[in-house]
């Protein structure tokens, strides 16, 4: 059998010689871009879906490109994209206004990067949701003479939400998992750091499966907040099923 | 994963543009703003390293699209006892079914597919058993942990939809046949599977435009993919935008290909209009 039969759980401790503490930053900054990543993508989403659904035929049709160009490109090349294509335009940009480079933190870039990807999911998933809120509830709401943004605030976002929840909340868990590919452009989130304590220890299987561990975690708490949404956004709907 | 999200994720057959809907005045206008896009990109970037790269490029996608469908049809022949599993199994074969689909879709897909390179691939030239098989071979290379890799992810979500849709098809048509004196096995190959696989084939073909999306991941397992191409090329020639514009051109081509298709496939599926 091999040498390292009985695992060396020493390794996962979190001060020094063991990677614990490592792996848990890591872990930490997956989530902070995740959650950064989510709220941009939802800001882009409700942006998104409005203008695919109430806004001018241009923009109606810039909405659409931008949607198909991130459903139909990996999110692998996305990222590199995004990540060399937003540096460098914010960089040419403050060049114009005569004002130095700025080094960009990996941080705001993992979540702008995220954030633009998860933006045209949750447009989509919003402007279904909205699609399927009843059109009486918001011409009702406009022959009160409720303006444009108290609808949006009072009827429409309230109304869509238990159909919107459900997508919303795969979106979330997709973003924590998209995060992972963050470590191909080189950011230190979970999988990026397990990579190198596990290629430094040579103890692969204990580090990523420590890392597995640490994801399938957030998973399940996440599934646990979503159940408790759900519940909430869909009281007083008739019981399906 | 919900019908509905893989709808909102994955590019679907309902998102193609038709042949009438080009020609509005303003769409002309902003195709012809895009033709100017496309023309200055043309012109004012550098694409004198295409030709030197091009059997390369073509072996690339040559490979991802094996990688595609292999991957899909062995991940689709996992997810049907699977997701059959979790509907009408016993406990000891539902309970494994929904750890496996749990765990697999809870992780990421590049933990996975480094969890089975590096870890696994660590692990096997330590027994001499595994040396020394035919299999080894195969093993010493990357491809099969990709092919695993993406399998099993294909599987678990896979999974799921398949339990959904096994479990949505009306217990009338099973009892009919069962009515019939079909043995479980008929009633399985002739109406259960057939009804189960019809119910969940937009989200089968979504699923599939998501897996290509994954596919370019086993390029870091140094699998020469069509990514793993385009990677070398931005090596090569110290380009960064060009190689990875054509990138993403070829990516919603072939997912533009991969739709047509299954809009192709669909439609020749007769359906109860509604």
């Amino acid at each position: 059998m091999a040498s390292d039969s009985i695992v060396n759980w020493s390794l996962l401790a979190l001060s020094s010689p063991g990677w614990g503490g490592v792996l848990l930053q890591g872990f930490v900054n997956s989530i902070q871009i995740a959650i950064g990543g989510y709220a941009l993508g939802l800001t882009l989403g409700v942006g998104g879906a409005f203008g695919k659904l109430y806004g001018g035929p241009i923009l109606r049709d810039l909405l659409e490109c931008y949607t198909t160009v991130v459903r139909a490109v990996p999110e692998l090349v996305l990222i590199l994209l995004l990540y060399y294509a937003g540096t460098d335009l914010l960089n040419q940009l403050l060049a114009l206004f005569s004002i130095g480079p700025v080094d960009i933190s990996g941080l705001m870039a993992g979540i702008f990067v995220i954030g633009v990807v998860q933006g045209a999911y949750s447009t989509e998933v919003l402007r279904g949701a909205i699609k399927a809120v009843p059109a009486g509830q918001i011409e009702a709401a406009r022959a009160y003479g409720m303006s444009p943004l108290k609808v949006l605030r009072r009827v429409t976002l309230p109304a869509m939400l238990p159909y919107a929840i459900p997508g919303l909340s795969n979106l979330w868990l997709i973003a924590t998992k998209d995060t992972a590919l963050l470590a191909v452009v080189g950011f230190s989130e979970l999988t990026l750091v397990t990579r190198q304590a596990a290629g430094t220890t040579k103890a692969y299987l204990l580090f990523f499966l420590a890392a597995g561990a640490l994801y399938l975690t957030l998973t399940l708490v996440s599934n646990i907040f979503i159940g408790m949404l759900e519940r909430h956004a869909r009281r007083g709907f008739a019981e399906q099923r | 994963m919900t019908d509905q999200t893989t709808h909102a994720v994955a590019f679907t057959p309902e998102d193609l543009p038709t042949a009438r809907s080009f020609f509005q005045p303003h769409r002309i206008v902003m195709m012809l703003v895009f033709a100017g896009f496309v023309i200055g990109v043309a012109v004012f970037m550098r694409w004198d390293w295409l030709p030197r790269y091009l059997p390369r490029l073509g072996w690339g996608i040559l490979i991802s699209l094996v990688m595609l469908f292999s991957t899909s049809i062995l991940g689709f022949l996992l997810a049907v006892p699977i997701g059959l599993a979790q509907v009408a199994g016993p406990w000891f074969f539902k309970l494994p079914a929904k750890v496996f689909c749990t765990v697999i879709r809870g992780t990421p897909l590049l933990l996975q597919l480094w969890l089975l390179y590096y870890g696994l691939g660590s692990l096997f030239p330590q027994f001499p058993a595994i040396r020394q098989s035919f299999l080894w071979p195969y093993l010493r290379e990357a491809w099969p942990y990709g092919v695993a890799a993406l399998t099993i992810s294909f599987a678990a979500y896979e999974g799921e939809v398949m339990r959904g849709a096994f479990a949505g098809v009306p217990a009338g048509e099973l009892e009919a046949a069962k009515a019939y004196g079909m043995s479980r096995w008929t009633m399985f190959r002739r109406i259960w599977l057939p009804r189960a696989i019809h119910r969940a084939l937009p989200t089968l073909n979504g699923e599939t435009v998501l897996q290509l999306k994954s596919t370019p991941l086993v390029a870091t397992i140094t699998v020469v993919d069509v990514y793993a191409v385009i990677s070398k090329v931005r090596q090569e020639t110290f380009l960064t935008y060009e190689p990875l514009l054509l990138l993403a051109l070829i990516y919603m081509c072939l997912t533009g290909i991969l739709v047509v298709a299954f809009r192709t496939f669909e439609n020749r599926i007769p359906t109860r209009g509604a």
